[in-house]
C-alpha cells in the first residue's frame, strides 16, 4: 500500500487511530496491529477457526487507510488474488490455520520461482484434516518446512508471545522485501486466544525498509537476472511500461521460459539457495539461558518455551545443570548451534506439542552417543510443569 | 529475412522481437484468434501501457502469451480467473483481458469462474473453446457434444453437453456472446466492446482442434469439421422458437445478453472513501 499511497500520510492516519501505550489484547489482535504499522492495508482472505479476530479486525480497519478486505470462496483463490494483488505494488500477506496451509501449498512452487514476497502466517490447530478443531498444538513443522516438490528453501519464524508478534512482524515484513523470499510464521492455536499485555510503539519507530526497483535500461533486459551478485532480483510492478513476461515455467534472465536446458535451472537454483544461505546472519535469532556450564541439553519451540523456562529454573535450584535453547528461527535449521551444544551435553531433551517433529532435525547434527529423549504430548493439552520435572530428575 | 519482415509489415510491432516460431498444429485456429485481437487494438489505437494480458495453461495460452508485447502473466492451470480480480484491483484504471481455453477457465476453475462472474468485475474474458484438452491430448472438458470420441474416451462419450454461456447468462452478466471461428467478422465486433463499456464481458469462440479432436472423429480436413459444427448448433435467435427437445443437444452461439449492472472495483473504491 505504500507503494500505491503516500507513505506520511498513512502514518498521519495511524497516529490519528492508534495511540501507544500498553494493551491488555489478544495475539490475534496483535497481528492485525503489526501489520498495519508496517503499510500492509490489504487482504482477501478466507477466514477459519482461530483467525476470526484477524478478520473481524481487518474488515472494520483496513479500509479506513484505503486498503481492501473481500472474502474468496476458498484458499486457493486466497492466496491467487494475493499474488495479482502483490504485482500491482501492495504489500501483502496471509493469514492462515494449517488446514488452509495446505491448500495454499498449491501455488507455493509458484510463489518460490518467481520471488514473490510473501508473508505467512500459519496458525497451528490439532489433529489430521479438521481434527480437533478448537486445540492448538504444534503440528505443522513437516508441512511447511518440506511441503512441496522441487529444490527450495523458505524460511520459518517461530513466535512465542503477543509482544513478539508486534516485533517480528515488522522484522519478517522488512526481510522479505530486501530479500525477495517467502516467509512463513509459526503461530500457536494457544496464544492467538490468549490475552496478555502487550505494548504499542509509536509509528514513527518502526523502521521500514523497501526493495530495489528496477531503474535503467539494463536491469528492464534481465529483470530475472542477478546484476550484481548478490543474488537478489531487482523489484518491477506492471503498467509502467517495461512489458514484462512472467511465467510458470523454468524462466531464463530476460524473463523467456527454457526447458530444455539444464543450465538454466541449475544457475536459478543455485542463485535462490546462495541468496538464502549466505544471509542467514540477517534473520537467525535464537535465545540461549545457562549454556555455559551446561551438562543437560532442554530444546524448545513456539508457546512451550514460556513454561519450559519455567522448569529449567525450578531444575537449576536443585544443583542439576540444566540450559535452555529457544528457537526463533526453525528453518533454515540452527545446526550449527546444535553440533556445537551436542558435544558439551550427554543428555538431550526435546519438548514439543507433537510426536516428535523437531526431534529428528536435532539428531541429525548431534552426535550418537547423546541420549535422547523427546516429552511429547498431543492432542491440544499442554505439558504439565511437573511432567517436565520429572523426566529431567529421571534422567539424573 | 526477419529485417525485411519487421519493415513491410506494419502490425508488427505488436509482436515480441525474441520470439520466432510459430507453436500451433496444422489446421489451428489460433493465429486468427490472436489476429482478431490485435487488429482491434490496432483500430483503436490503444496504448499498449494500459494492457495487463493474463493467461494459464493450455493451447490458447500461446495466443498471447507468447507472442503479444504487452505486460504479460502467467498463473497456474485454472485459477487465472482469480488472479485477475487482484491484477484488476491495484489497477482498476487500465483494461485487463484474459485468454484462455476451456480446460483452464471452465473445467478446473469452473467454481471462481462463476463467482468472478457474479461479482462483475471489468475485464474482459476471451474464452476459447476447442472442446478438448489440446495440450496434454485429448482428455475430456465439460463442453463436449455426447457420443463423440477422443483419446480419453476411446468408445464413445455418454456426458451431456454443457455450454457455459447459459450458465454466465443465469449469473448475470452484462455482455455474453458466442461464436464459432467461421463468423470472424461478428467476433470482431464482440471484442470491440470490451473498449467502449465498463463490466464482466464475456466471448466465447468455438473453434477447430483438427489433430486431437477431427482425427478422432473421422474427419479428414478441418473443413469438414465446420460442416459438423453448422450441423450442430443453433441460433438464439432461432431457439426462441423452438422446443427444448429440439436444441437440447446442440450448440447456441449469438449475442446471448446486453444489460448493464453496478461494478465491483469502482464500486469498492467508493466505498473506501465513505468510510
Amino acid at each position: 500500500m505504500i507503494i500505491c499511497g503516500d507513505e506520511f500520510e498513512q502514518i498521519r492516519f495511524i497516529k490519528k487511530f492508534y495511540k501507544f501505550g500498553n494493551y491488555f489484547m489478544q495475539g490475534n489482535e496483535v497481528v492485525v496491529y503489526g501489520v498495519i504499522f508496517v503499510g500492509c492495508c490489504f487482504y482477501v482472505g478466507y477466514f477459519i477457526i482461530f483467525l476470526s479476530e484477524i478478520v473481524e479486525m481487518m474488515v472494520r480497519e483496513f479500509l479506513k487507510f484505503g486498503g481492501y478486505y473481500f472474502q474468496m470462496e476458498d484458499e486457493i483463490g486466497s492466496i491467487v488474488v494475493m499474488v495479482g494483488v502483490f504485482w500491482m505494488g501492495f504489500k501483502v500477506m496471509m493469514v492462515i490455520v494449517g488446514l488452509g496451509f495446505l491448500f495454499m501449498q498449491e501455488n507455493f512452487g509458484y510463489v518460490v520461482m518467481i520471488e514473490i514476497f510473501l508473508v505467512f502466517v500459519d496458525v497451528q490447530r490439532s489433529g489430521l484434516l479438521i481434527g480437533q478443531v478448537i486445540k492448538g498444538v504444534q503440528g505443522d513443522f513437516f508441512q511447511v518446512c518440506w511441503g512441496i516438490y522441487g529444490d527450495y528453501l523458505i524460511i520459518v519464524f517461530l513466535l512465542m508471545s503477543g509482544q513478539d508478534v508486534f516485533w517480528e512482524i515488522i522484522r519478517v515484513f522488512n526481510i522479505v522485501e530486501r530479500f525477495r523470499m517467502l516467509v512463513v510464521m509459526f503461530f500457536d492455536g494457544v496464544f492467538v486466544y490468549m490475552r496478555e499485555f502487550v505494548k504499542i510503539f509509536d509509528v514513527e519507530e518502526v523502521e521500514i525498509i523497501y526493495c530495489k526497483f528496477l531503474q535503467n535500461e539494463e536491469e528492464v533486459r534481465f529483470f530475472f537476472g542477478d546484476l550484481y551478485g548478490d543474488g537478489v532480483l531487482l523489484m518491477f510492478f506492471f503498467g509502467y511500461g517495461y512489458f514484462i513476461y512472467v511465467m510458470g515455467l523454468m524462466y531464463k534472465e530476460n524473463g523467456f521460459c527454457d526447458v530444455y536446458i539444464f543450465e538454466v535451472y541449475d544457475r536459478f537454483v543455485r542463485r535462490f539457495y546462495r541468496k538464502i544461505e549466505q544471509n542467514r546472519y540477517v534473520y537467525e535469532k535464537y535465545e540461549e539461558y545457562f549454556m555455559d556450564d551446561v551438562e543437560i541439553f532442554v530444546v524448545s519451540w513456539g508457546v512451550m518455551v514460556r513454561l519450559v523456562f519455567g522448569v529449567v529454573l525450578k531444575v537449576r535450584e536443585e544443583g542439576i545443570k540444566v540450559g535452555l535453547f529457544v528457537f526463533k528461527i526453525v528453518y533454515l535449521f540452527l545446526g550449527e548451534w546444535m553440533r556445537v551444544f551436542g558435544k558439551k551435553v550427554w543428555v538431550v531433551f526435546v519438548l514439543e506439542m507433537n510426536f516428535g517433529q523437531m526431534i529428528l532435525e536435532v539428531q541429525r547434527y548431534v552426535n550418537d552417543d547423546v541420549f535422547f529423549k523427546g516429552v511429547n504430548k498431543i492432542g491440544g493439552v499442554f505439558l504439565m510443569v511437573n511432567e517436565i520435572f520429572c523426566e529431567i530428575r529421571g534422567v539424573v | 529475412m526477419v529485417k525485411e519482415i519487421y519493415l513491410c509489415y506494419f502490425m508488427v510491432k505488436y509482436l515480441r522481437k525474441e520470439v520466432f516460431f510459430i507453436v500451433f498444429c496444422l489446421g489451428c485456429g489460433g493465429g486468427i484468434v490472436f489476429n482478431v485481437f490485435v487488429n482491434v487494438v490496432d483500430q483503436f489505437r490503444i496504448d499498449l501501457k494500459d494492457f495487463v494480458v493474463v493467461s494459464g495453461i493450455g493451447c490458447f495460452v500461446w495466443i498471447v502469451l507468447l507472442y503479444f508485447f504487452v505486460d504479460i502473466f502467467y498463473i497456474i492451470y485454472g485459477r487465472v480467473i482469480v488472479f485477475v480480480i487482484g491484477v484488476k484491483v491495484g489497477f482498476f484504471d487500465k483494461k485487463v483481458v484474459v485468454i484462455s481455453g476451456d480446460g483452464d477457465l471452465v473445467s478446473i476453475g469452473g467454481n471462481y469462474f462463476i463467482y468472478v462472474v457474479r461479482r462483475n468485475i471489468d475485464i474482459m474474458v476471451i474464452l476459447v473453446n476447442n472442446m478438448i484438452y489440446g495440450m496434454i491430448g485429448g482428455q475430456v472438458v465439460l463442453m463436449i457434444f455426447f457420443g463423440v470420441k477422443i483419446m480419453i474416451i476411446f468408445y464413445c462419450n455418454i456426458e451431456y453437453l454443457f455450454q457455459i454461456s447459459e450458465i454466465v447468462v443465469v449469473v448475470g452478466v452484462f455482455y455474453v456472446v458466442c461464436w464459432i471461428m467461421v463468423y470472424v467478422y461478428q467476433f470482431i465486433e464482440s471484442i470491440k466492446k470490451v473498449f467502449q463499456v465498463k463490466g464482466f464481458l464475456f466471448v466465447e469462440v468455438v473453434f477447430q482442434c483438427f489433430v486431437q479432436f477431427g482425427r478422432r472423429n473421422r474427419m479428414k480436413e478441418f473443413v469438414e469439421m465446420f460442416c459438423w459444427f453448422f450441423k450442430n448448433l443453433v441460433f438464439i435467435s432461432k431457439v426462441k422458437k423452438m422446443l427444448l427437445e429440439e436444441f437440447e443437444d446442440k450448440f447456441v452461439i449469438g449475442e446471448f445478453v446486453n444489460r448493464e449492472r453496478l461494478e465491483f472495483v469502482s464500486e469498492f473504491n467508493k466505498l473506501i472513501d465513505e468510510v
